[in-house]
């Protein structure tokens, strides 16, 4: 026998069901429009590739378990998982339960959602026990990670986190439903089940026990109606707030494995990945703009949050140092620092710098150029120990910009000036390919990041703290080791930005004592000078610098090294102990500091090949 | 009534002068100094602007008729410093303690150190060198030569090196370092009169009287060229001279100039002693370090703190006729202070 | 046509009234470290682009602020934004974040 179970306080719900997937589709269709026709097409066949399950793996890990959200903070983890994996398998088993109770293929909507409404009793439905054991587990689950949500609320300190993502009014209006939606369904199910008998052990116990003291049988409508409008409000509201991350995730899961990456402008996949965003907050903290200048707004939380809604903050858009920090620890992997370049490149649409001047490349040759890079010039120290370490190893160099070159371009880039940027990197690699060069050295890290990524020279591009652990490794140079303590920083661009973090280490292993601080490696703060804020004062970025050195000379080290000549003039003045960059620190290390071999015999021997 | 005794820390020109004033003046004194002798900077110091008058002078002033009632302490370093009613008491590094009615504190100043600014190359380049080093290399009546031993046929001098630069850290005017360059300068030329030197300024400020004298001695007696652009960076040249870059910002154009030889007129900064006691006594700073008196027009000498004066640079920079003057009106005040 | 013994010059003061200072303005709002130049001439005497060409930044500021907008106009393009400026500049000016105002406003992009 077919019939429908119907009864008018599923209209709520369902009707808040067909406003989102109506909301859904109008906004899935405004992304559309953005992407390109061969990139629809890469889309729409990516539903037949056999990456498929891949995908539905990689949907099941992030979106449902929250794998990365575990690795940074398993109490974070357990809560959203809770709520995603265990509100999905309520919906799955959910509906395999009431499809087998009614025996058909086709359920209305909300049947599985309010199945234990129209259910009188268990009897005659297979597996039953099993079926409500599981499903009063599920509900359990999803109301545990309930109460550790309300708890965050309070004490946000508990999950390391000193304050969560403020919520915005539509957010909280969504938050409340969403956190009413489980206790009414806990409540409504129990109330039932003490009539029908019908639970399990979660519902059919306190049902029983609520029973004793409540009038269930006149309770059950009232908490229907409501579990049904907690549902709806908390439909209507998602694609308006922030839990619309949940179905963009997907599609961003999607995307990327079809190969799909940030471009230089914003495009279908960034709006994918802002909306992507799940205001979990986790970036909050990592943001030196707001732990040391309180510029909270600068946070991704809030510049995502704003540009989802079309309410763009400038001052998160300029001001960020690009240092990589939030997008390090992002749970979603949201490439937020190419999202504020991209923005960058909107608002400068019509800046256009011209180089007309630039000059010709001369005709000099060599083995390995040697590109100091602009700021270097600053830090004479710097340029002078990486020229004499070269000649000391019986390097044959060229020093491409020995008295001033032509920007790298990265500059420009970071503001998202790319048409200007271009002129710069064609100059620069015609200069570097007409050098026949085997290998380009540079001692800055942004010149490293943009030779590396925008630059088609065909040729490694080593930072020189890459280079010269080769050349002691080659034993074209000899160090002794002293019994300094020495604190590494890690310059943003050269750590987060190239992933060079070992080699820098290695090096000052051989010198001297290392001491690795908590904010080391990728948890590297920025030292204050970056270029990637347009921008913040100098007052603001001499804050910047006090605060990241206080952390850095927490050990009491001997000396700080770093790695990059702007890290180095920014921690300089304010440092009460010496800095050094690391081809300074390993050139005082060096025992024999000229070499008696000919650089000719030297440039054919295998060592260099192998050094090259 | 008993004899007040008065501790002077630091004994530098304000120091000697204000111990040897306040012993004419009846009081015991005591005069502490973390050096080896006593006389400070003028002990590195040749000649003095604006009339060149050997700085030996000066010090010889000073320890002229220097009272053997007081108590001279060099290489003395202060620990601690606490109070007991009026008077203080003073424990040094030594393990000697003094107890005084008043303190003054004459702590002075250092000069900035010039391989923080990097890109000029001091400690790197061997021909970059600072003004305290070329006043070193007058006293010792050393040739002046490059690092190849050379006579340098283009000597530039670079103003505010370490001052009136917030890079550095250091946003006040170090007062003395323009006509210290000047008379350098001139004194260079007096010895290399072949060469060619210039002085890379962003304002000259000669504002005491004498000054502006010597500075047009300057352009008509000894030719010194002044070029108004401040050092971006220098470059070292195969054969060690420098190339400097600047922009010649009155014809509006970059200037490019090979030098022998660069002096960085290296600013004034408050001394590790200013730090220290002022950290000690909680006196109150200004935003560039020095000590700040209570009011700078009408109580220059007086503290937050009762009982504690201060006289010379440690309050900022100074020229030595100020440091002497500000040591005996700074007498004056603690006699006010002791006899009442 | 007759030929008279004269020509007119083109007046060659500078005539403060004649400035247009609107630009100013709008700069110093988005970028306020400007009115601290001291035109010491640091900028342009690191400076990348003037390496080849004849770009000062010193001078671009002091016609900004004279009022002289063509000759603004003229010069600000040749700028890299390599940065190197705002590391030497005595005075703290964000001279990176100074040109790109000014091309900006220069270009009809809006500021803030």
């Amino acid at each position: 026998m077919y019939y429908i179970d119907y009864d008018p306080f599923v209209l709520p719900f369902t009707l808040g069901v067909l406003a989102l997937l109506v909301m859904l589709f109008w906004k899935f269709f405004q992304w559309w429009d953005k992407l390109q026709p061969e990139d629809r097409i890469v889309i729409r066949t990516g539903l037949r590739s056999g990456k498929l399950l891949a995908i539905l793996k990689e949907v099941f890990l992030e979106s449902l378990i929250h794998r990365r959200m575990w690795k940074q903070n398993p109490l974070q983890g357990y809560m959203h998982m809770t709520f995603a994996f265990g509100w999905f398998m309520l919906i799955l088993i959910g509906n395999v339960e009431s499809r087998i109770h009614s025996g058909v293929e086709f359920n209305m909507p909300y049947y599985p959602i309010f199945f234990k409404f129209f259910l009188d009793s268990n009897e005659g439905l297979p597996f039953s026990k099993s079926f409500t054991f599981i499903m009063d587990f599920f509900l359990l689950l999803v109301l545990s990670g309930l109460v550790l949500a309300m708890f965050k609320r309070v004490n946000a300190k508990l999950y390391g986190m000193k304050k969560p993502a403020k919520p915005e009014a539509i957010d909280r209006i969504a938050l409340t439903a969403l956190w009413f939606i489980f206790p009414l369904r806990l409540l409504a199910e129990s109330f039932t089940s003490a009539v029908t008998g019908t639970g399990g052990f979660l519902t059919g116990n306190l049902g029983e026990f609520l029973s004793g003291w409540l009038p269930a049988r006149l309770l059950a409508y009232p908490a229907w109606w409501s579990y049904s409008v907690a549902l709806s409000v908390f439909f209507v509201c998602m694609p308006f707030t922030r839990y619309m991350h949940i179905p963009a995730e997907v599609l961003l899961i999607y995307l990327r494995h079809l190969g799909f990456k940030p471009s230089k402008t914003y495009d279908f996949f960034s709006v994918v990945e802002v909306n992507s965003c799940p205001s979990c907050g986790v970036c909050v903290e990592s943001c030196q703009l707001k732990s040391s200048l309180g510029h909270g707004n600068i946070v991704p939380a809030y510049f995502l949050r704003g540009l989802k809604k079309d309410r763009e903050d400038m001052q998160a858009v300029n001001e960020c140092m690009l240092c990589g920090r939030c997008q390090q620890v992002c749970p979603v992997g949201i490439h937020v620092n190419d999202i504020r370049i991209q923005r960058r490149d909107l608002l400068n649409k019509q800046v256009v710098f011209n180089y007309p001047y630039l000059p010709p490349p001369d005709h000099q040759k060599a083995d390995v150029v040697y590109f100091a890079g602009c700021m270097t010039h600053l830090t004479p120290g710097i340029k002078r120990s990486v020229e004499n370490i070269l000649k000391a190893a019986g390097i044959h160099y060229l020093f491409l910009d020995k008295e001033g070159g032509i920007c790298c371009g990265r500059p420009l880039q970071i503001a998202g000036l790319w048409d200007s940027a271009r002129q710069l990197v064609e100059s620069n690699q015609r200069l570097i390919r007409q050098s026949g060069a085997r290998l380009l050295l540079t001692s800055c890290p942004i010149c490293l990041k943009v030779f590396r990524e925008e630059y088609d020279l065909r040729i490694p591009v080593m930072h020189h703290s890459q280079y010269l652990v080769q050349l002691i490794e080659a034993e074209l140079i000899n160090v002794a080791f002293s019994s300094r303590e020495v604190s590494y920083h890690d310059p943003c661009e050269l750590g987060r930005g190239c992933g060079i973090f070992e080699e820098p280490r290695q090096l000052i292993s051989r010198i001297a004592g290392l001491q690795e601080i908590t904010a080391g490696r990728e948890k590297s703060l920025c030292c204050g000078g970056s270029l990637g804020g347009l921008s913040l004062s100098f007052q603001e970025r001499k804050r910047l610098a006090s605060d990241a050195l206080k952390q850095l000379l927490a050990g009491q080290p001997d000396l700080l090294i770093t790695a990059c000549p702007l890290c180095k003039k920014t921690f300089q003045p304010l440092s009460p102990v010496g800095v050094m960059d690391i081809a300074e620190f390993l050139y005082t290390a060096m025992e024999q500091k000229t070499r008696t071999a000919q650089p000719e015999v030297l440039i054919n021997c295998n060592e260099t090949v192998a050094v090259l | 009534m008993m004899t007040k005794t008065v501790a002077v820390i630091g004994g530098g020109p304000a120091g000697m002068e204000a111990s040897k004033e306040l012993a004419f003046n009846g009081f015991q004194v005591v005069l502490l100094e973390s050096g080896a002798r006593l006389g400070g900077h003028m002990n590195q110091w040749d000649r003095l602007f604006p009339n060149k008058r050997p700085a030996g002078e000066i010090l010889e002033s000073l320890y002229r008729n220097f009272p053997g009632s007081i108590t001279v302490m060099t290489e003395t370093n202060i620990t601690s410093i606490g109070r007991n009613a009026d008077r203080f008491i003073l424990r040094t590094a030594g393990r000697d303690v003094i107890e005084a009615d008043a303190l003054l504190v004459c702590t002075g100043f250092r000069v900035f150190d010039a391989i923080l600014k990097e890109e000029y190359g001091y400690g790197i380049y061997d021909n970059v060198i600072t003004s305290v080093d070329l006043e070193q290399w007058f006293k010792e009546k050393r040739p002046v030569l490059t690092s190849h031993g050379r006579v340098p046929a283009t000597v530039g001098f670079i103003h505010c090196v370490g001052s009136r630069d917030e890079k550095s850290g250091n946003l006040h005017c170090s007062k003395v370092c323009c006509v210290t360059a000047v008379k350098q300068a001139v004194e260079l030329k007096e010895k290399l009169p072949e060469a060619r030197i210039f002085c890379f300024y962003m304002d000259l400020r000669m504002f005491g009287l004498g000054y502006e004298e010597l500075y047009k001695e300057s352009q008509e007696k000894y030719r010194i060229q002044f070029i108004r652009g401040r050092l971006s960076e220098a470059f070292e040249n195969m054969d060690g001279s420098l190339m400097a870059k600047v922009e010649d910002t009155l014809t509006a154009k970059p200037l490019r100039i090979n030098l022998d030889l660069l002096v960085l007129m290296v600013g004034f900064l408050p001394s590790d002693g200013t730090a220290a006691i002022g950290s000690l006594l909680g006196l109150t700073f200004n935003p560039n370090g020095f000590l700040q008196p209570r009011d700078g027009h009408l109580q220059p000498h007086d503290t937050e703190q009762q009982g504690v004066f201060l006289a010379g640079s440690c309050k900022g920079p100074k020229n030595l006729e100020e440091t002497l003057a500000d040591a005996r009106s700074a007498v004056l005040r603690i006699r006010q202070y002791l006899t009442n | 046509m007759p030929r008279w013994g004269y020509k007119i010059h083109e007046d060659r003061q500078v005539i403060w009234e004649e400035g247009d200072f609107s630009l100013v303005e709008r700069i110093r709002l988005a970028e306020p470290s400007l009115c601290l130049c001291i035109s010491c001439g640091t900028c342009a005497s690191g400076c990348t682009a003037a390496q080849f060409t004849d770009f000062s930044l010193r001078r671009v500021i002091i016609q900004l602020q004279r009022g002289r907008i063509e000759e603004v106009r003229q010069e600000i393009d040749r700028c890299m934004l390599c940065g190197k400026c705002i590391l030497t500049c005595p005075r703290g000016v964000n001279t990176r974040h100074l040109v790109l105002c000014i091309r900006k406003e220069l270009s009809g992009d809006v500021l803030y």
